[in-house]
């Protein structure tokens, strides 16, 4: 190929599109491996998929569009895919040409899209996808047919097995070189004067820059979001467009319809002679599955069954790795912290703030992994789309839909997942409101919190039964508030224009290994990334905040202040008593908590709990648990051992410690109007578990929902989320004193 | 179209049972809703199938032109069938 070496270094640029459920993302991941890059488009939370695929002895970019039913763009997503088609998108240049994936079973929907999308002129390749599914339900289309009245290549693909591939890349090849146009729709006389009355009346210098494709989008939508570029205000588009629809309403047609009207009965004789239908229709396969899936009560079975088993699989499958991982981070510390022993801070920073930190961090790994498992198997299959019918209801009156259970559920486990599960919400404002939400979910990280206060506190005073309430209870306020919130959210604070709600349940199909594996490494190669960057940063600030100023002389003057205690108990001189701790690895032990305690008491972060203890006085917590709310910002279950080392009991205390739960029931007010009293009575204990139940205690959930929306929203989270805590702890605590 | 069926009460297709057929007669296109569907190809004479109501009531599953649809009962109360 002689053409091939004269060739440009830069890539020649194609594009993807297609409807969702087409398999147009198993084509792409075929055409394009590994070597993609994700990101998103500028200004708008919709992801871009780029990849270089190998065509014959060259290569071409491959742009993987979001996946649409129609460009009359309404969401997000297909404004994209108007914009990038129209060269409108800073950094993407106009695609040369075109892969269209079509769904080889629903030929004339699918074909929808690519009959709009021919008026922009640009060359096309169609790709007839799930080719088996067809056969087998004993389609007859006639391929060289189709393609001859397309007046573009049409190649038969089983996305599935990579059958028809090579022909693919063959043809996008090829239609670089003879850019195929397709036969475009011929329309009646009505709509051509209505398009050219409107183009008139758009101003000359923009009307240049418009695809005629634009001008159509404008007549034939609905509120287009082309009117901005036009640079009308609302009142001018409104009466522009009017006007120009007028010679549609003399044909006695509704512009808003006309479209629809015009372009499938172009299809119709489009497919006319093309698809044989099969004499006797055969079932679709999914007519006998949904007859139990979505059935009403069946399904709910089967729902909660799946359900179950995602949970279990996130929450408890995940364990023994989670377990790994942590094992893992004490390894590298030990390992790492003999090397710094000269330098101190050095050693402190890395392994008790990265190292640490970085390592709290990944543990969430598994979660994500296990839980991306689950959703590329739901939605691989089409199951998601059933869930989602069958859940609707419950999220509907509050602004959401029946996709945002999955994300809600797996915050359960864990909001990092659950948020990055959101991707599944195609309505971008039901999607940032359930992002928004998601922390308030109980996740398991909160439990440490729960299970330490409910053993200490609840079950000792009130009994058992109690304690499985308070147990359960906290983890319905989190959902119940949220459910509230979304009511509000909704209609008041998110601004985007409400999706119609039009889901379709596709055909049911086998998950393909290739693409539930890829799901899994995109998701976690994302999260680590994270780890590297924001993370880090958090981690060390935090890190700082609890070991400055760290005075000298302080480890001194405890050590000599530990053994003139012992010396005192036990009657000793004082270098007998030193000796003695210096021989007894408890007493030693002991000693090294009462330093961690004492630097704790005396660091930044230290003070900022004494300072900003009258902030936390009306929900009743002391400095010590105000500084152990402040140290759990980063991560909550950062408190259980915090407190451990406030009470001088050391780092190493879990929730199931006696020690500890012993040290917080003799703790009591040392002056203040309580002095004397103890500081956890069940009012405070109440007040601290739905503080943790709802604030906003983690960097890495503010990390992710910066990532899948940006830092104004993040701030607004954080804001919103510890304003709620404070609020409810306040009340919880206020009214606990007054009934206890 | 006979006499029999011209006169046959024109309903909407939220008041459709599962298992039922309809012919669209008419979907208002000011609906973002209805005109996401006439994108999918539901346009008035067009068969119409209600294949799953939800557990709670709503939403409703179709089937129309070889697909399978959901949408809430309150854009299907829009839709007038025959």
């Amino acid at each position: 190929m002689s053409a091939a070496a004269e060739a440009p270094r830069r890539l020649a640029r194609v594009a993807m599109l297609g409807n969702p459920n087409t398999g147009k993302t198993s084509l792409f991941n075929s055409l394009t491996g590994l070597r993609q890059r994700v990101g998103n488009y500028p200004g708008v939370t919709v992801e871009k998929k780029t990849g270089v695929m190998q065509l014959g002895q060259g290569e071409a970019e491959l742009i993987d569009l979001p996946g649409t039913y129609s460009l009359a763009a309404n969401s997000p997503d297909e404004r994209v895919v108007v914009d990038v088609l129209s060269g409108h998108v800073a950094g993407i240049e106009r695609p040369e040409a075109l892969v269209c994936v079509v769904d080889a079973t629903n030929l004339q929907r699918n074909l929808f899209l690519v009959s709009q999308v021919a008026e922009l002129g640009i060359p096309i390749v169609v790709a007839l996808n799930l080719w088996d599914s067809a056969l087998k339900q004993g389609l007859n289309i006639k391929v060289d047919d189709l393609s001859m009245k397309l007046g573009v290549p049409v190649v038969t693909t089983v996305g599935r097995t990579g059958q028809g591939l090579p022909a693919l890349r063959a043809a996008i090849s090829q239609a670089l070189w003879d850019k195929p146009a397709m036969t475009r729709i011929e329309w009646p006389e009505s709509a051509r004067q209505a398009e050219a009355k409107l183009r008139e009346s758009i101003p000359e210098e923009v009307r240049n820059q418009l695809k005629e494709l634009e001008v159509q989008r404008l007549l034939f939508d609905a509120d287009s979001p082309i009117v901005d570029r036009v640079g009308w205000d609302r009142e001018d588009a409104r009466r522009v467009i009017d006007e120009a629809r007028q010679p549609l309403w003399d044909a006695g047609v509704n512009p808003l319809a006309a479209e629809a009207l015009f372009q499938y009965a172009h299809l119709k004789k489009i497919l006319d002679g093309v698809i044989v239908a099969p004499a006797k229709e055969m079932p679709r396969g999914s007519e006998s599955i949904d007859g139990i899936l979505i059935h009403r009560f069946w399904g709910l079975v089967v729902f909660v069954g799946m359900m179950f088993v995602v949970f279990q699989g996130v929450y408890a499958g995940a364990g023994p790795l989670m377990d790994l991982i942590d094992g893992a981070k004490e390894w590298t510390q030990d390992l790492v912290r003999p090397w710094f022993e000269s330098m101190p801070m050095l050693q402190s920073l890395v392994t008790d703030g990265i190292i640490e930190g970085v390592g709290a961090f990944m543990i969430f790994l598994p979660q994500i992994l296990i839980l991306f498992l689950f959703i590329a198997l739901l939605e691989d299959t089409g199951y998601m789309a059933r869930a989602a019918f069958l859940m609707d209801k419950l999220f509907n009156w509050c602004g959401l839909n029946g996709k945002s259970f999955v994300p809600m559920l797996s915050s359960y486990a864990c909001a990092v997942p659950g948020i990055m599960a959101t991707r599944t919400i195609d309505d971008p404002k039901a999607r940032l409101t359930t992002i928004l939400l998601a922390p308030l979910i109980s996740c398991s990280a909160r439990l440490p919190v729960y299970v330490l206060l409910i053993g200490a506190f609840v079950e000792p005073q009130l009994g058992p039964v109690w304690a499985g309430v308070t147990l359960f209870a906290m983890h319905f306020l989190g959902l119940f508030l949220a459910m509230i919130l979304a009511f509000f959210f909704t209609r008041f604070l998110i601004r985007t224009k409400p999706q119609p709600f039009v889901l379709e349940m596709p055909a049911y199909h086998a998950p393909r290994m290739e693409n539930v594996l890829f799901r899994m490494y995109e998701a976690g190669k994302e999260f680590v990334q994270r780890a590297g960057t924001v993370i880090l940063a958090i981690t060390v600030i935090i890190w700082a905040l609890l070991y400055f100023p760290r005075p000298a002389g302080l480890e001194a003057e405890e050590t000599k202040a530990f053994a003139a205690e012992h010396a005192r108990i036990l009657g000793l001189s004082e270098e007998d008593a030193a000796a003695d701790i210096a021989q007894d690895e408890d007493l030693g032990a002991a000693l090294q908590a009462h330093i961690d305690g004492a630097y704790v008491d005396q660091s930044l972060l230290g003070r900022m709990g004494k300072t900003l203890q009258p902030i936390f006085a009306p929900a009743g917590f002391d400095w010590k648990i105000t500084v152990g709310v402040l140290a759990s910002f980063p991560a909550r279950e950062v408190i259980v051992s915090t407190l451990g080392i406030i009470y001088s009991l050391g780092g190493d205390v879990d929730e199931e410690s006696g020690d500890l739960r012993q040290a917080m029931r003799s703790e009591t007010w040392d002056d203040g109007a309580h002095a004397g009293e103890k500081v956890f009575n069940l009012p405070v204990v109440f007040a601290i578990m739905v503080f943790f139940a709802l604030c906003s205690q983690c960097g890495s959930t503010l990390a992710v929902i910066a990532k899948e929306s940006n830092w104004k929203w993040a701030a607004f989270a954080f804001a919103y989320l510890t304003g709620l805590a404070w609020v409810g702890a306040v009340i919880v605590y206020q009214i606990g004193i007054r009934i206890v | 179209m006979n006499e029999a069926t011209s006169t046959n009460t024109i309903s909407k297709l939220s008041q459709l049972a599962v298992g039922a057929i309809g012919r669209i007669k008419s979907i208002p296109a000011e609906s973002a809703v209805n005109q996401r569907l006439m994108n999918l190809g539901l346009l008035p004479g067009m068969m119409v199938k209600i294949v799953q109501i939800a557990p709670l009531g709503d939403p409703i599953a179709i089937e129309f032109a070889r697909q399978q649809i959901s949408i809430r009962r309150t854009e299907a109360a829009l839709i007038e069938i025959e």
